[in-house]
């Protein structure tokens, strides 16, 4: 036997034993990805084996939370993709204009950045008050930096770049104030979205949903655990209601694809039909 | 002996239009292995390499997809702006991932990737770039028992990557320094008479 094999054997005796102690389900992740995501994680800690960590692991919460972080990487920017974004203003925003209220779903927001930049959006497109978004994400430490809504200011350059190629025509300072090296959102952006925590392997729906965001997320998971978010996507969006895919995922050769019509083309913004 | 090669791996940087052009343009159309490629680009490169070397090319070139199995005699190029790489079940998977060695996609996450599930059966290709990424992957692919093949920096429109990969598998040592001209002969004579499918260990998700 390799010892890579070995290693094999080993990642998934852990990956069982998480989800047995702590109720997260890893088993499901592209393999190529978590293992890398892993092996990291091990060469930075204390132990030598997969094995050897095994144990402390399983009894102490806190090497569970570092071996968490580890696994769940959460890179995102403001205005990600900017023409996913003009074509949120331009080709979803009409629609949503004509409900007196929606609510939108952001699953795997990690930092926040992309419930940020939405609600940036709908305030300059005239729906300020008239919306409420829900972001959640597995991991609570990047949610409790998201509801902090402050970034390292040398970001800002590039999110105003984003922005403006996304259609933006203010001046993006006057979203936030400039402390230091630190950028602080302003709280208008703030006060219509809840951060909460969500596993998209083990949690359930959240209803009447006008729009879900689920944007590389699901790019680090397996066929199987892919569908069960496409159908609780599915089940949480209302007729008529958005889902929203990274511009590398889609709802190609996807059970709940039938249901939906693809809006802006390599975009991934799909709809669903009525009926 | 009859090779039993199952894919070909390349990473390319500064000048590496033209160099793929050169390359993949003198491969046969029934070329039998799976070509997966990382070029490096800006993040908002659009998806034009693909389809330009697709044009250009005899070989089938496509960007590649989330969940694209691997098929012989294609070529997949990783999309700007994600790491790609392969996993068990014989299918690719883009990440992203912060970047690696200073780029996304990274020639060292796609090269570490693919040696872990085609261990000695990879040939790993280093060609002219003007940064170190790929010499990591390089020798992981060596380690893993596979051929290393890396074009001749004096060759080069840029000699910086190919010259860190040699050094970085000085221990193993690269098995072919070679100028572009000569390339693509030399992966007809490694590769297998017949495409055979990739008798890839097949996974879980399978
Ligand atoms: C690459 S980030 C994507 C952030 C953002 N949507 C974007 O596109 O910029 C992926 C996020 O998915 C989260 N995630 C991973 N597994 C998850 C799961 N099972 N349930 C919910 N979120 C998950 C990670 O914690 C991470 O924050």
């Amino acid at each position: 036997m390799k010892s890579g094999d070995v290693e094999d054997v080993e990642i998934r005796l852990l990956l069982e034993g998480v989800q047995e102690i702590y109720g997260y389900d890893f088993r499901d992740y592209a393999d190529a990805s978590i293992k890398r995501r892993l092996t990291h994680w091990l060469a930075e800690s204390e132990f030598d084996t997969f094995s050897q960590a095994q144990s402390r692991l399983l009894r102490e919460r806190s090497v569970f939370e570092s071996l968490l972080r580890g696994i769940t990487v959460n890179v995102t920017e403001m205005f990600r993709d900017p023409a996913f974004f003009r074509a949120v203003r331009e080709q979803v925003v009409p629609f949503l204009k004509t409900y007196p209220f929606v609510k939108i779903w952001h699953a795997g927001c990690a930092t926040g950045e992309e419930a940020y930049s939405m609600a940036i959006l709908l305030n300059e497109e005239g729906m300020a008050g008239r919306y409420r978004m829900y972001a959640t994400d597995i991991n609570e430490a990047v949610l409790q930096k998201a509801a902090e809504g402050v970034m390292p200011i040398t970001e800002m350059q590039r999110f105003t770049r984003n922005y403006q190629k996304s259609g933006g025509s203010v001046s993006f300072a006057d979203y936030y104030t400039a402390r230091y090296d630190r950028a602080i959102l302003s709280a208008a952006l703030k006060k219509d979205i809840v951060f909460a925590p969500h596993n998209l392997a083990v949690d359930g729906e959240f209803g009447e949903m006008n729009m879900v965001l689920c944007r590389n997320v699901m790019i680090y998971f397996k066929p199987p655990l892919k569908e069960r978010c496409l159908q609780l996507f599915d089940s949480s969006l209302l007729a008529g209601g958005f889902l929203c895919l990274g511009l590398k995922e889609s709802l190609e050769k996807k059970q709940i694809g039938a249901r939906y019509e693809e809006l802006a083309a390599p975009l991934r913004i799909y709809r669903k039909h009525y009926g | 002996m009859a090779s039993t090669f199952q894919a070909v791996v390349i990473g390319v940087s500064t000048g590496g239009l033209q160099a793929l052009q050169k390359l993949l343009g003198q491969l046969p159309a029934d070329f039998p292995l799976p070509i997966l490629i990382v070029q490096h680009v800006r993040p908002d490169a659009g998806s034009s390499l693909a389809k330009l070397l697709d044009e250009r090319c005899a070989l089938r070139v496509k960007e590649a997809d989330e969940q694209d199995e691997i098929l012989p005699g294609t070529v997949y190029i990783a999309p700007p702006n994600y790491h790609l790489l392969v996993e068990r079940a014989g299918f690719l998977s883009l990440s992203a991932d912060p970047y690696v060695s200073f780029a996304r996609p990274s020639i060292d996450v796609l090269f570490e990737s693919a040696a872990e599930v085609f261990g000695p059966d990879l040939i790993g290709v280093v060609l002219t770039g003007a940064n170190f990424d790929g010499s990591r992957g390089l020798q992981a692919i060596k380690q893993q028992g596979g051929t290393a093949i890396v074009q001749d920096p004096a060759d080069a429109e840029a000699r910086q990557m190919p010259q860190a990969a040699i050094a970085a598998t000085a221990a193993t040592g690269v098995d072919y320094v070679v100028a572009l001209d000569g390339m693509a002969a030399l992966l007809q004579k490694l590769a297998p008479r017949r495409a055979t499918l990739p008798h890839i260990t097949r996974g879980r998700n399978a």
